[in-house]
């Protein structure tokens, strides 16, 4: 059986990779991407715990082993599905103002 | 048993790392996409390891099935554009970002695997209940404990595509800016003009530049690509 450790650090380094292309990359669609790595990368670590961590419940409803890591990460992809809908929309609306998905050309805004 | 479920976990791990590694360091946009769904299916065969079948399932459907699928269409709707052209300008500058970002993430990496070592991290698991990760054991809890947050993620989602379909969309009427009304705004603003185009347009605003010098109109409709 693996341990839960092992999961962890698999867990990190795919928040560190998908940190780096959030911080080198400019590709906008690439960025979005990276941050969907990050969000896996946290996935991963919560169900882990989860997985490792098996108590009763303290929930009313539900009397079996504790599931909040797991409902956790399921809003987490809720939540993620929004992000990237939302965030694929600006790309759009960056793509036909400024003709680019480079975003360090997205600035518009600055004087 | 052991030996084939500890070959399934560095199975996985490898494919997701190097999804990861696909996402960050291609060129092309959709071989990062591919990557992404590479990573996306193993993380999902990592939960299924965890007694997870659900949200493995869930996985599939909404990021498999919706988010890199959203990601390919954006993909092709811009077409060549949505390759980026390599420069160096501010190179260093992210190298430097990068390179710190990589040593803080790698030392915690190392912190976690020296905590991890020899506590109850690294202990046998006990098998769950049978019940555990599975369909049922998810509707009980998302409808009776956990049914605020439930709704609360459905106003989300509603909330998120009408915003989607209003800034994709754009107000009525409105013209989009070719690139030399751009500059022109950008000049006007005091911004140096012309000075961050480089890459795929640069011919395009070159040739709308020596319009404006040469006394012609500026092109105010967007090229046709």
């Amino acid at each position: 059986m693996i341990p839960v450790a092992h999961y962890v650090i698999l867990s990190s380094i795919l928040f560190v990779l998908g940190g780096l292309g959030f911080l080198v990359r400019r590709n906008v669609l690439v960025a979005l991407m990276s941050i969907d790595v990050m969000l896996n990368a946290v996935n991963l670590a919560l169900v882990a715990f989860n997985r490792s961590h098996l108590q009763a419940s303290h929930l009313q409803a539900y009397s079996g082993q504790s599931h909040l890591g797991q409902i956790f990460a399921f809003f987490v992809i809720a939540v993620e599905a929004a992000e990237v809908a939302v965030g694929l929309a600006i790309v759009l609306s960056l793509y036909r103002l400024t003709g680019t998905v480079r975003s360090d050309e997205a600035h518009l805004l600055r004087n | 048993m052991t030996g084939l479920g500890t070959a399934y976990f560095y199975a996985c791990a490898l494919l997701a790392v190097l999804g990861a590694l696909g996402v960050v360091f291609s060129k092309n946009p959709i071989r990062s996409a591919m990557g992404l769904l590479m990573l996306i299916l193993s993380v999902a065969g990592l939960f299924l390891s965890l007694h997870a079948q659900f949200l493995a399932a869930v996985q599939l459907i909404v990021y498999a099935g919706a988010v890199v699928i959203l990601f390919l269409f954006v993909i092709m709707l811009l077409g060549p554009t949505a390759i980026t052209s390599r420069d160096h300008a501010g190179l260093w500058s992210r190298a430097f970002g990068g390179s710190l970002f990589v040593l803080a993430g790698g030392s915690a990496i190392v912190a976690v695997s020296r905590a991890g070592v020899g506590g109850r991290a690294t202990a046998a698991l006990t098998a769950p209940d049978s019940a555990f990760g599975g369909i049922g054991a998810f509707g009980d809890i998302l409808f009776s404990d956990a049914i605020v947050p439930f709704e609360l993620s459905s106003a989300l989602l509603m909330v998120a595509v009408v915003g989607a379909v209003a800034v994709a969309r754009g107000r009525q009427g409105e013209r989009t800016l070719s690139k030399s009304e751009l500059d022109m705004a950008r000049s006007a603003l005091g911004a140096p003009e012309g000075a961050t185009h480089s890459g795929v347009f640069s011919h395009e605003s070159a040739g709308a530049q020596s319009l404006q010098a040469s006394g012609a109109s500026a092109p105010t409709e967007e090229p046709a690509r």
